[in-house]
């Protein structure tokens, strides 16, 4: 819990940073610079980015938390205020606890009042005008002065500015020197200007080996590499926030990772006319033998409904993921939730329900992006992945990507000689009882092959059949494979407290936001025990833990509270224990909240 | 080149190897006549089945894909939604051959977005859009090609203007646009060759009647109608090499456009002299006929250059769908190195 109430002695590596700027103005980074360079003393940290629906302009806010016990979830108090935007900077002052430190430009139109606070006019323009900056790229050297200045407050080591701009700039020493200079030359100005606040930080890094082995990465970028490893093939999108990054990544990484020794590419990349196109692509290159894939937000999988019921239907594997915002309709488009596990799980018309992976961090988002693909092949359907824009767009100090621990299932396809030696080919019959048949891909030349795949009812020869009968059995045999997939699908992870009564429910990328939580709530005399779901369908394990525990909660970023009610559809016999921590409103939860939402309820 | 006496093909395959499920569709209906082409334009062409893929959206049209070829794979997809579908699919695997049945609903309503993209992009394939001016399967509603002042049973006059799929297909940048009729055999047969010899995407709009709901006298859609009025631009042959031409032609008469790998396409005069390489030629001749209400049947417009999708996105040899795992996950090491790179 970080206090309100600010002590003297120095607070050492477990406090946060609101950097307040102006979105377009280059802080992205500075405020990346100033995270990475933490993470190279060895300290973990991670930065979340409050941004608009906004090319340039608009106000935008970036939260860097230092933990060294390693929390991540967004703090409810920044001590140490960054205020670069004027026009926001009065509320951002008053939001400081008592005895915070505010930065800000003394040549701006702002001037900070209050007493209880500790403020530093930073000679921003003086400093930048000596820098060699161009006139036109001054705006972004500025933002270098607050990371300079920053780094004298708290002591961040300038070597690792150095190298996280080195970083940024993809190892270009050109950019790097010239915003280093400035990074410098306000580390020194604030210390000939405040030697007193460098002889007694108040709030101070002191460098750690907490780091080592680690990675710090945003979740899309460890998604598009776990699909790169998953050997995705083809990738169809219509770009759209938070996924575009998603898409980015895949076309940065691609072409370095998956050239093959001839020059060619090993992948290809379609942007579509739109979401429907980009799943109708998916679909068509799965059915050709491709690992396709496509990403989008909430109003994207909401057009592509009727392909999701087409490919669970006619039993073709590709790969959605949703990085999630908020909705309904356009609804806030730059903020995150965990709003679409309903639409996402039952995406269709009809009897459709699928699976859903749900990644909890950065490196299981790497896991999720191979893992998908041998599920879909294996499952012959379509898997969706629910990652959102805190998971997927933020920087998180995370363990490093693993690679994957078997080789890829490609599921039951059958080749020429495969259909020679068994000398029949019954598209949808089920011989080992796990809900899938085997599958010929197009161009196979055996004439036994060929079949004309569709959305409309079908016998197990896939022959357009409108018998009661056929359209039973095969739903039936749908019904088979979502069990196979129960089994298959990963399962989730437990931690039990033989001494709790209560138990939280998570998924995704909350799992930070309750491990916290449940420190604050031990410390405060209430034990609870943890399941972090980690795919749908959900399956034994879920229904054992939520009996296990005499009241369960179930945590999560949306208004609705859609896992809650879909664990009570799994377990209907404990619907009453299924209780709701369920909250929306565009921010990351915060543990605070948590804990007390959760103490209110028991 | 197999003939159409022949009874086996280069491959030695039957013309019933080529034939698909029995129709359902109605009797008489003109999308039969346009099946009963691509069969015998695949096997006069001896294309290796498998290597075909039938592509098809919803409706009357795409119902018919069951009705052909049915050695080949195939995808009956989503209402207009076959673009896409098909699009994915060639990525996946360029060395298929899509042919692709679509209707005036299909194409011309809820796909017409799909549609022009996938002309942008070149997915090289057949593309024949069975037009019939009406919904069949919900009943005799107008479509967007119905003529307006067009009359129906039960949705009575046609208000609005048409779109002109053959247009669109020009003004989207399709190399092969063509328009014929189901009641003209030799020609769709001929265009449907000459549209899989061609290295792009081949738009085949075929007035094909509908005798249930749309085929009264004055439908400009029926078999009456297109039997009466059909002016074809040209006589058509399509000789799949070049040193099978013999005929030999006044000058003036045949203009003979060959195709990238070898095939021609025979265009003999018949009345005023098309050029379907003048793409605003190509333009002014349908503008011409819809002001003087004529219907031109033929070979509107035919390009190649273009590069195809998969060309563009400078895929190699071997199909994505068929590479091998080692090409397809990279090594431990690269990983590592990636981990390295983050800290």
């Amino acid at each position: 819990m970080m206090s309100t109430n600010l002590p003297n002695a120095p607070i050492v590596n477990e406090f946060a940073i609101t950097a307040a700027t102006v979105n377009g103005s280059g802080s992205q980074t500075a405020n990346h610079a100033i995270v990475r360079a933490i993470f190279r003393m060895g300290i973990p940290v991670n930065g979340k980015n409050l941004f608009p629906s906004n090319i340039q302009g608009e106000p935008t806010w970036f939260t860097i938390r230092v933990s060294a016990r390693g929390h991540s979830a967004r703090p409810p108090v920044a001590p140490i205020l960054i205020a670069f935007n004027p026009h926001t900077a009065d509320a951002d002052l008053a939001a400081l606890p008592a005895g915070g430190i505010c930065l800000y430009p003394d040549e701006g139109p702002w001037r900070p009042q209050r007493d209880d606070v500790t403020c530093y006019p930073l000679p921003v323009r003086e400093i930048v005008a000596a820098s060699g900056f161009e006139p036109r790229m001054r705006e972004y050297a500025a933002t270098m002065v607050y990371v300079g200045a920053l780094a004298a407050l708290i002591g961040i080591e300038l070597e690792h500015i150095h190298g996280a701009l080195l970083h940024h700039f993809k190892g270009k020493t050109q950019p790097a020197a010239l915003n280093f200079a400035v990074v410098r030359a306000a580390w020194e100005r604030f210390a000939a200007d405040y030697p007193a606040a460098l002889a007694a930080r108040r709030f101070l890094l002191e460098p750690g080996g907490a780091t080592t082995g680690k990675i710090l990465l945003d979740g899309n970028t460890a998604a598009a590499l776990g699909a790169i490893f998953g050997g995705v093939s083809f990738l169809s999108w219509y770009p759209i926030t938070p996924a575009t990054s998603l898409a980015d990544a895949l076309g940065v990484y691609l072409p370095r990772l998956r050239t093959a020794p001839d020059g060619h590419p090993t992948y290809a990349i379609v942007q579509a006319e739109d979401e429907i196109a980009a799943l109708g692509m998916a679909v068509g290159a799965g059915w050709a033998g491709a690992r396709a894939m496509t990403c989008t937000s909430g109003p994207g999988l909401s057009l592509m409904t009727e392909f999701a019921g087409l490919a669970y239907f006619a039993e073709i594997p590709c790969v959605v993921w949703d990085v999630q915002r908020v909705g309904p309709s356009t609804g806030l488009p730059t903020r995150t939730s965990q709003g679409d596990v309903r639409a996402a799980s039952f995406l269709g018309h009809g009897d459709t329900r699928h699976v859903v992976l749900l990644p909890g961090n950065v490196a299981e988002c790497f896991e999720a992006g191979w893992r998908a693909f041998d599920l879909a092949e294996r499952l012959q359907t379509i898997v969706f992945v629910l990652s959102d824009l805190d998971l997927g767009m933020n920087l998180w100090t995370s363990d490093p990507l693993v690679y994957p621990d078997a080789p890829m299932d490609r599921g039951k396809v059958l080749s020429a000689a495969d259909l020679e030696r068994l000398g029949s080919f019954v598209r949808f019959a089920d011989p080992e009882g796990d809900g899938i048949g085997a599958r010929t891909l197009p161009g196979n030349p055996h004439p036994l092959a060929a079949t004309l795949s569709r959305g409309t009812g079908h016998n197990e020869r896939n022959v357009y059949s409108e018998r009661p009968e056929d359209w039973k059995a095969n739903m039936d045999r749908l019904s088979r494979k979502y069990e196979t997939a129960r089994r298959l699908a990963p399962q989730p992870v437990e931690e039990n407290d033989p001494d709790a009564t209560v138990g939280l429910i998570g998924f995704g990328s909350t799992e930070a936001v309750i491990r916290e939580a449940r420190e604050a709530l031990r410390d405060q005399g209430l034990p609870t025990s943890f399941m972090r779901l980690r795919a749908l369908p959900l399956g034994e394990p879920a229904r054992r833990f939520v009996a296990r525990h005499r009241r369960c909660i179930v945590v999560e970023q949306n208004h609705n509270a859609q896992m809650r009610d879909l664990l009570r559809i799994h377990c209907p016999e404990h619907a009453a224990r299924l209780l709701s921590v369920a909250h929306s409103d565009g921010l990351p939860l915060t543990a605070e909240f948590v804990a007390e939402a959760v103490r209110e309820l028991v | 080149m197999t003939t159409a006496r022949q009874t086996i093909n280069a491959l030695g395959l039957t013309r019933a190897d080529y034939r698909g499920a029995p129709s359902t569709l109605c009797a008489g209906c003109g999308h039969d006549s346009v099946a009963s082409q691509i069969i015998a334009a695949a096997f006069e062409l001896s294309l290796p089945p498998h290597r075909v893929i039938r592509m098809s959206g919803i409706g009357c049209s795409s119902k018919s894909a069951a009705y052909f070829l049915g050695r080949s794979h195939g995808f009956n997809s989503l209402h207009g939604r076959m673009p896409a579908v098909t699009t994915g699919a060639h990525v996946a695997n360029h060395t298929l051959i899509p042919l692709a049945v679509s209707g005036d609903g299909d194409t011309g309503s809820i796909g017409l977005g799909g549609f022009k993209h996938l002309l942008r992009r070149n997915v090289p394939m057949v593309y024949i859009i069975e037009n019939n001016g009406v919904y069949g399967l919900t009943k005799g509603q107008f479509s967007a090609t119905a003529d307006e002042g067009a009359r129906l049973k039960h949705a009575g006059v046609n208000l609005l203007p048409p779109i002109d799929l053959c247009a669109e297909a020009l003004i989207a940048g399709c190399g092969f646009v063509a328009r014929s009729f189901a009641g003209d055999a030799k020609q769709v047969r001929e265009l449907i060759k000459a549209a899989f010899a061609f290295h792009g995407t081949a738009v085949i709009d075929v007035i094909s009647p509908c005798v249930t709901f749309n085929n009264h006298d004055d439908s400009t859609k029926s078999y009456a109608y297109g039997k009466a009025h059909e002016e074809p631009l040209h006589d058509l042959t399509f000789i799949p090499r070049y040193e099978e031409m013999v005929e030999e032609f006044a000058p003036g008469e045949v203009r003979d456009v060959r195709l990238h790998d070898g095939p021609v396409i025979r265009l003999r005069r018949l009345a005023a002299d098309h050029d379907p390489s003048d793409r605003l030629a190509a333009l002014m001749l349908l503008e011409q006929a819809r002001v003087a209400g004529e219907f031109i049947t033929g070979l509107i417009y035919l390009s190649e250059g273009r590069p195809t999708l998969a060309e563009s996105l400078g895929l190699g040899p071997v199909p994505l769908a068929e590479l091998p795992t080692e090409l397809l996950r990279p090594p431990p090491e690269a990983l590592a190195a990636l981990n390295q790179s983050f800290q």
